[in-house]
C-alpha cells in the first residue's frame, strides 16, 4: 500500500487536494475540488499505521461499501472511493456548516427547540432506515444540516447494511459505538435492529433536553452494560419545563427492549412533530427512578431483548406503516364508510404496529375569511374531531395508535397529499366519491390523490348493486 | 463484463431454461456453470446438451460430483441419490458421458478461480459449510476470488488480511462490493434444488468491471419439473422437495 503523505496541489485521480479540514484519530479529511464538481467536496483519508485500531480499517472499509448505495438529501452525497492499492480514500460531498455538537455548550435546549432537532433526525433516520441501513453511531457530532434544513447523518464506519456483509461482525469481540449513545443490544453485540438509532436519538434528546447523559460516559464494558438493567433520573426530574409528552417520547426510545421503542423512525417523527397527539402512559410522569427492589430484579432477571435479525428487519419495518385515512364526513353513505372501516381493520390485523392517523378535510373558502363557527355557534373542527373518533369506533387497536386531524384547505386533494409527504405516510385509505354529477364537474379526490400520492393509495369502493 | 454463474442444475430443465432466461435479461455476457449438471432431475440428458451447447459459445464448464458419478462405477452416494444415479446413467447417450467425464474440475479467469466443492481437494468433493471450510478453501486457491456450489444453499464468505473469515447469508439481490483489498468466497445456491426454504431456482451474476455480486432467484415451473419426475419413477422424495426448496 502506498503511504502517500497528502499536501495542498496535490492531484489525485483528478482530485485537487486544496487543505486539511480536520485531522481526526482515524482519518484525515481534506477539502479537495475537481474541475467537473460543482459542489463543495471533501476527501476522507484513513490513518493506517502499524499498531492501530483495526476496527478503523474497516470501519472505512464498511463507509466505502455504504456510502455509494444511499441517496436522498440526509446523507451526504457520494462522489468517489480509492483504490485500497495506491490511496483509499472516499470523497463525498462538504455540507456547509456544523453538526450538533457545538450546541452541547448551551444545554438545556427548550423543549420545542429539542422536539423540532429530534423530528428532523428522526425524519433522517427513516431515510436511512428505508435504504435498509442502521447508523449505529448517532450522536451530535454526526448530524449535519442542509442549508434547507433537512439533517444529514455522517460518518458510516460503524453501520451496516442488512443487505450486505457486515465486516464488524465476527471481526471483534467488543462491541463497537459511542459509549454515552448505545444501544443496549447494541452493547450486546447486535447490530441489524433500526431501533437502536431510536435508542440514540432518544439519549441526544435527553442530553438535549436536560443538559445531562442519561447513562452518563461509561468507559468499560461494565458500565455499558449498566443500561441493561438500570433506568435513568426522569428528564422532568431534572428540567421541570420539559412537557410530560416530551418525557414520553424521550423514556419510550430509551427502553431497553428495541420491541417497546417507536416501531418506526416515521412513528417517532411524527410524534415529535406534534407534542400534542402523543399517547401518555406511566412514563410521562414518572418523576423518580425505579426503586431499588424493582433495578435489584431486574439486574437478576434481566428485560427481554427482542432483537431483529438481518433478514427480519425489513418486515420489522413494514409492518409499522403510517396510515392515513381520509374520511369524508359528508358525502359519504354509511356502506362506504363501513367499507373503508373494514378495509383499515385489515391492515391493522396485518401490519399490527401501524400508526393510523384519520383525517378530514374541512373545505374553507378560497377568497373569503371563513367563519370557522356554525349556526349553532359549535366550532365547526371540534364537530369534525368528534365524528372522526365516532367513525373509528371498533377498529382493532393498532400498536402506533390512532390520531384525528382536521385539515382546513381549499383542495382536500392537496391537503391529502401535503399530509402524506410531511408525515412520511406509507399508505392513503379513502372512499370514491360516487358516481354523480358533482364528480363529473369536479374530478374525483381519490383520482388525484392516487396519481400524486407518494405512497401506496387505496381507494375504496362499494359494488354497484345489479339493478 | 457479467458473468452468469451457475451451479447444481441436477437435471431440471425448467429451473435450468428459467435462469438462462432471467440472465440473459439481465445482459449476462458469458455463463460458468459449475457443475452436477445431471442427477436428482428428470432431464439430465437435454440439460447436458444445453449445457454443451453454451461451452461451445464460450461458457466455462466444470464437473461436479454426480457428473462424475455417471461414469465412475465405483462411487458411493446415498439410496436416493444412487437410485438416481442409476436412472440418469440410463437416459444418457455415449456423447454425453464423453462430455460430462472431460470437463474439468476448475477453471481460473482473471483474479476468479472456480470449482464444484472446496478447493482444497477438488476431487473430494467436500462441502464448504462454514467459516473454517471457507477459509481451508481461501488457503488453497490463490485467486482473489472464488465461486463454489455443492452445498445448494448461497453463502458468501470474506477474508480480511491475516484476518478472520466471515460469513453473509445474502438476504436480497442487492449488488455486494467484493472489496479489493479482501477475498471472496461465493457459494452459488442451487439452480435444479435449492436447499434453503426458497424453492426459486439460484444463480448469480458477477460484474467483472466493477467487482459487484448479486445473488438472484427466480421462479421456475416446479410443478411441470417436479410431475416429469414422478413420471419417470425418480424417488418422490425428488419431486416433493422442489416445492419447498428444501
Amino acid at each position: 500500500m502506498v503511504r502517500a503523505r497528502l499536501k495542498p496541489g496535490d492531484e489525485i485521480d483528478g482530485f485537487v487536494v486544496e487543505a486539511l479540514a480536520h485531522n481526526g484519530g482515524m482519518a484525515r479529511i481534506w477539502k479537495v475540488s475537481r474541475p467537473d464538481i460543482a459542489y463543495p467536496i471533501l476527501m476522507k483519508v484513513p490513518v493506517l499505521g502499524e499498531g492501530d485500531d483495526p476496527a478503523a480499517i474497516v470501519g472505512f472499509e464498511m463507509e466505502q461499501m455504504i456510502l455509494p448505495r444511499l441517496s436522498g438529501p440526509h446523507v451526504p452525497r457520494f462522489v468517489a472511493n480509492g483504490d485500497f492499492a495506491t490511496l483509499p480514500y472516499i470523497v463525498m460531498e462538504r455540507l456547509p456548516g456544523t453538526s450538533l455538537y457545538p450546541l452541547l455548550e448551551r444545554l438545556p435546549l427548550p423543549p420545542e427547540e429539542v422536539a423540532a432537532i429530534g423530528a428532523q433526525v428522526a425524519a433522517a433516520l427513516d431515510s436511512l432506515h428505508r435504504q435498509n441501513v442502521v447508523h449505529l453511531d448517532l450522536k451530535p457530532s454526526n448530524v449535519m444540516f442542509r442549508e434547507s434544513g433537512e439533517a444529514v447523518l455522517i460518518d458510516y464506519g460503524l453501520a451496516r447494511h442488512i443487505h450486505l456483509p457486515d465486516l464488524m461482525d465476527e471481526q471483534f469481540r467488543l462491541p463497537y459505538g459511542t459509549a454515552p449513545y448505545m444501544a443496549p443490544e447494541q452493547v450486546l453485540g447486535t447490530r441489524s435492529d433500526f431501533r437502536s438509532d431510536l435508542f440514540a436519538l432518544g439519549v441526544m434528546l435527553y442530553f438535549f433536553a436536560t443538559g445531562e447523559r442519561p447513562f452518563g460516559d461509561p468507559q468499560r464494558l461494565k458500565g455499558l452494560k449498566r443500561r441493561l438493567w438500570r433506568d435513568p433520573l426522569p428528564p422532568r426530574a431534572r428540567n421541570t419545563s420539559i412537557p410530560p409528552a416530551l418525557q414520553e417520547i424521550i423514556l419510550r426510545c430509551l427502553e431497553v427492549n428495541p420491541a417497546w421503542r417507536y416501531p418506526s423512525a416515521a412513528q417517532l417523527a411524527l410524534d415529535l412533530q406534534d407534542l400534542s397527539s402523543v399517547k401518555l402512559t406511566a412514563r410521562a410522569e414518572k418523576i423518580k427512578r425505579d426503586p431499588l427492589g424493582t433495578v435489584l430484579r431486574r439486574r437478576f432477571n434481566p428485560v427481554p431483548i427482542e432483537t431483529v435479525k438481518p433478514q427480519t428487519a425489513e418486515t420489522q419495518l413494514s409492518n409499522a406503516p403510517i396510515v392515513a385515512v381520509a374520511i369524508d364526513l359528508a358525502g359519504g353513505t354509511p356502506e362506504l364508510a363501513e367499507a373503508k372501516r373494514r378495509t383499515v381493520a385489515r391492515i391493522i390485523e396485518n401490519t399490527p404496529d401501524a400508526r393510523i392517523a384519520c383525517l378530514n378535510v374541512l373545505k374553507i373558502n378560497r377568497i373569503a375569511i371563513d367563519t370557522s363557527l356554525d349556526e349553532e355557534g359549535r366550532n365547526k373542527h371540534v364537530m369534525r374531531l368528534v365524528e372522526l373518533r365516532t367513525w373509528s369506533t371498533g377498529l382493532p387497536t393498532p400498536g402506533g395508535g390512532i390520531t384525528f386531524h382536521v385539515l382546513e384547505a381549499v383542495s382536500p386533494a392537496d391537503a391529502i397529499l401535503a399530509y402524506a409527504r410531511e408525515n412520511h405516510v406509507d399508505h392513503i385509505v379513502m372512499g370514491a366519491r360516487a358516481e354523480s354529477a358533482m364528480r363529473s364537474m369536479l374530478g374525483s379526490v381519490s383520482g388525484e390523490v392516487a396519481a400524486h400520492a407518494p405512497c401506496t393509495v387505496t381507494v375504496v369502493r362499494n359494488r354497484q348493486r345489479p339493478g | 463484463m457479467l458473468l452468469a454463474i451457475l451451479s447444481d442444475i441436477h437435471g431440471n430443465r425448467e429451473a435450468f431454461e428459467a435462469v438462462l432466461a432471467a440472465a440473459r435479461a439481465a445482459g449476462a455476457a458469458r455463463f460458468v456453470v459449475l457443475g452436477d449438471i445431471v442427477g436428482y432431475g428428470a432431464d439430465p440428458e437435454w440439460c447436458a446438451e444445453r449445457t454443451r451447447a453454451l461451452a461451445q459459445d464460450g461458457a466455462i464448464v466444470l464437473r461436479g460430483n454426480h457428473d462424475d458419478a455417471v461414469g465412475n462405477p465405483n462411487v458411493t452416494m446415498n439410496s436416493t441419490a444412487t437410485m438416481a444415479l442409476e436412472w440418469t446413467r440410463r437416459q444418457l447417450g455415449s456423447d454425453t458421458r464423453a462430455f460430462l467425464a472431460a470437463l474439468p474440475l476448475k477453471a481460473r479467469e482473471g483474479d476468479c478461480f472456480f470449482v464444484h466443492a472446496d478447493a482444497s481437494v477438488p476431487s473430494d468433493w467436500n462441502y464448504v459449510l462454514d467459516a473454517s471450510d471457507a477459509g481451508q478453501h481461501l488457503d488453497a486457491c490463490e485467486a482473489r476470488i472464488s465461486f463454489c456450489g455443492h452445498v445448494h444453499k448461497p453463502a458468501l464468505y470474506c477474508a480480511a488480511p491475516g484476518g478472520k473469515v466471515t460469513h453473509f447469508c445474502p438476504v436480497a439481490a442487492t449488488p455486494v462490493p467484493l472489496l479489493p483489498q479482501r477475498r471472496w468466497l461465493a457459494v452459488m445456491g442451487a439452480v435444479g434444488q435449492p436447499r434453503d426454504g426458497n424453492p426459486c431456482a439460484a444463480f448469480a451474476l458477477y460484474d467483472t468491471d466493477s467487482a459487484e455480486l448479486r445473488f438472484l432467484r427466480t421462479a421456475y415451473d416446479v410443478e411441470t419439473a417436479a410431475g416429469k419426475i414422478r413420471t419417470a419413477g425418480l424417488p418422490l422424495s425428488l419431486a416433493d422437495r422442489l416445492f419447498e426448496g428444501r
